[in-house]
């Protein structure tokens, strides 16, 4: 009978395997780095219709975070700040600034500027500012160095995982609510320093991060 | 008798001799057909053109399995409250499909793991179709569950994935213990069959290759893997068939008892039971050879396999219904009884409501059909009207349908609270995707006839009467090749 193979079709088996193996530690290395939101949210910097600078209104002026985001200790909503808040000061600098017109037009005619909103919570996750802010959970911790940015730019992934890591072992994050928004601050004893104190704070305020689904999907 | 023997001519009471009756042993190939006759008839029904009545049936089974295809669209596209699920009634239809697709699987496990073990020669001519009938019911039950999840794109989720929501599964759960046994039981359903086809495939590539086929030739040489029939492949292909054997044995009594624990493991009365497991496999395995029969039946007739199907093997599966089914009607009196007995009135009210309550009717279908039909069984001139076992093996796979309708939804419609009672009734949706799986499973099963061996040409052979060493070809009956002379 005619060779319907090649003798070289004995090694196919264990070529398939080794490919097979290969193939799958490809695409498992490549889902875990590109289609988290590690990589798919972390960086989304979208232009915003006016060049708000935080590097040089919260880093260089250092006016803190609640100026402008004025209800986030009291509101479960961070709240972006209306046109008022800004022309408290640009009415006398840079009043006449072209950049600045969307602002003054929004001023006058109590229609909100369009800032293009850059971190998103999902209709299906409860998230309530005030109670972490309260708590000493560092804007820092979700937002990232917000005083360098130019730019806003989502830092940290917001996914689940993300908000469980907190959840799971609080005391490694939170600090004196004082210091919530000195986004620099780290624990002068280094992490040995911060999981004592962050023990003692989870120990004195009682803190129960929910980990169960109904904590944040209600 | 000795004694008497004794007494009268005074002759020892131990005999010399022994002669034990040499009792018949059934030929499982008759009229002494050859091996050559064997493989021309198997390989014949692929090689010959397509009949037309199977492309009657393909269509037919195709535009059936449209209708699944069609359910889950609107599903998915929809949402899942497209069925008919409403409080206090959230599995209806879907478990119970799911739990009567995969039950029928049950017999193709049973005959080719523990049938194999247990020596029972008669499995050979119907084991490789009872392993496709295997996959192909567990493929329409795997759709059940997945779709039921409602987001099915989510339903990975099912499996201890590492994933950035830090989702995990809850291995405390006996759903989660289905996942893993439902695709154990897959997977080794589908090794056990391919390496069981591979002599066989080898054997059509040869005849592909000889007949000029080059490329049904090679395609069938692909998947035989380069079976060259030498003595060290036979030698391993017999020890991973028997450790495929081994590691199925538990799996034909594994799957059915957790899938019964999803009930069994829950609050519900008349779930809360501890007989759930051997009667959910007793059940399985009733069904599947309901399915087997109503299966190879018609398929004996068309292809005229009389020779290789015997009426002995006939008589073996209806056997094995009569057994199992006379198990299941003796767990449905049990279950009556334990509940007066157990004295819990909430257990009793439960089977109280079933036979006489709103769902009386399917409990009524069920008992006919799954403990009244089995019975006719006992009757030979019964076995050997195959048309009528063909009849009744319908009613068993009908019965079997209603058993776990009855089940899930009396249970459910009627739990503690009386003012969450409802009743429940299917979608049109949830309708259409249930006839449409029939369809699926068809066409599966006719491309098998179609395009793969529908019997081991091999292992056929070695139990014709001419491979008896001690016998001489001949068919009469006594001869049997494992029994020393």
């Amino acid at each position: 009978m005619s060779k319907l193979f090649p003798k070289s079709a004995n090694r196919l088996p264990l070529q398939i395997i080794v490919y097979l193996f290969v193939l799958g530690g490809i695409v498992t290395a490549a889902t875990t780095y590109y289609a988290t939101p590690k990589y798919t949210r972390v960086g989304y910097a979208p232009v915003q219709p006016v060049p708000f600078s935080h590097t040089l209104h919260a880093g260089n002026l250092g006016l803190d975070c609640r100026y402008c985001h004025s209800n986030v200790e009291k509101s479960g909503h961070s709240n972006i700040p209306t046109a008022q808040t800004c022309m408290n000061c640009h009415s006398a600098i840079k009043a006449n600034s072209p950049l600045l017109e969307p602002v003054r037009l929004s001023y006058e005619s109590g229609n909100p500027v369009p800032w293009v909103n850059v971190h998103v919570l999902p209709n299906y996750a409860y998230f309530n500012h005030s109670v972490h802010i309260a708590r000493g959970v560092s804007c820092v911790e979700c937002h990232g160095r917000i005083d360098q940015m130019d730019v806003v730019r989502h830092a940290k992934p917001l996914s689940m995982g993300f908000c469980l890591d907190c959840h799971r072992e609080p005391e490694k994050f939170i600090r004196s609510p004082e210091l919530v928004t000195k986004l620099d601050w780290q624990h002068p004893e280094g992490v040995k320093g911060q999981i004592e104190q962050g023990k003692k704070f989870v120990h004195d305020w009682n803190v129960k991060p929910p980990q169960s689904c109904s904590g944040c999907h209600r | 008798m000795g004694h008497a023997a004794e007494s009268t001519y005074g002759t020892p009471a131990i005999l010399k001799e022994i002669k034990p009756a040499v009792l018949p042993r059934a030929t499982l190939v008759e009229n002494n057909r050859s091996f050559g006759w064997i493989t021309d008839k198997i390989c014949g029904i692929i090689e010959g053109r397509t009949p037309t009545w199977w492309w009657v049936c393909f269509i037919v089974a195709a535009f059936v399995a449209s209708f699944t295809v069609a359910g889950l669209t609107y599903l998915v596209a929809t949402g899942v409250g497209v069925w008919g699920h409403a409080n206090p009634v959230n599995w209806a239809w879907d478990i119970v499909n799911f739990v009567f697709w995969i039950g029928i699987g049950h017999a193709g496990t049973l005959i080719s793991a523990i049938l194999c073990l247990l020596r029972q020669k008669w499995r050979t001519s119907i084991n490789r179709a009872a392993e496709a009938m295997t996959i192909f019911a567990v493929v329409c039950a795997g759709i059940f569950p997945v779709f039921h999840v409602g987001r099915v794109w989510f339903a990975w989720y099912l499996f201890p994935i590492p994933n950035s929501n830090y989702i995990w599964q809850n291995f405390r759960s006996p759903l989660e213990w289905d996942v893993f046994a439902v695709s154990t039981y897959g997977t080794v359903s589908v090794l056990f069959w391919y390496v069981g086809l591979l002599p066989d495939l080898a054997i059509l590539r040869d005849r592909f290759t000889a007949a000029g086929n080059k490329l049904r030739g090679f395609l069938y040489g692909l998947f035989a893997m380069g079976w060259r029939g030498s003595n060290r492949h036979w030698s391993n292909y017999e020890m991973a068939y028997l450790i495929l054997a081994g590691i199925s044995t538990p799996l034909v009594l594994s799957v059915h008892t957790i899938v019964s624990f999803d009930f069994a493991v829950s609050l519900i009365p008349g779930w809360h039971t501890t007989i759930f497991p051997p009667y959910f496999v007793a059940g399985a395995i009733f069904s599947g050879f309901g399915m087997v029969l109503t299966l190879m039946l018609p398929l004996r007739a068309i292809y005229g396999l009389q020779d290789l199907i015997t009426q002995y093997h006939i008589d073996c599966m209806c056997k094995i219904t009569l057994a199992t089914g006379t198990i299941v009607g003796y767990a449905y009196a049990t279950e009556f009884f334990i509940a007066w007995y157990g004295a819990n009135p909430y257990e009793g009210f439960a089977f109280i409501n079933r036979a006489f309550g709103h769902y009386a009717w399917a409990y009524w279908i069920m008992i006919i059909c799954n403990v009244i039909t089995p019975q006719f069984f006992w009757f030979k001139a019964i076995r050997r009207n195959t048309a009528f076992v063909w009849v009744l093996s319908i009613f068993v796979n009908v019965g079997m349908w209603f058993e776990r309708f009855v089940i899930i939804v009396t249970s459910l419609a009627r739990d503690f609270l009386p003012s969450s009672w409802g009743y429940y009734s299917p979608s049109i949706v949830e309708i259409f995707t249930f006839f449409g799986t029939f369809g699926v499973f068809s066409v599966l099963f006719l491309l098998f006839i179609r395009f793969l061996p529908i019997m081991p040409m091999a292992e056929l052979k070695a139990v014709t009467p001419q491979a008896d060493p001690h016998g001489h070809g001949d068919a009469s009956a006594g001869h049997d090749g494992h029994r020393a002379h």
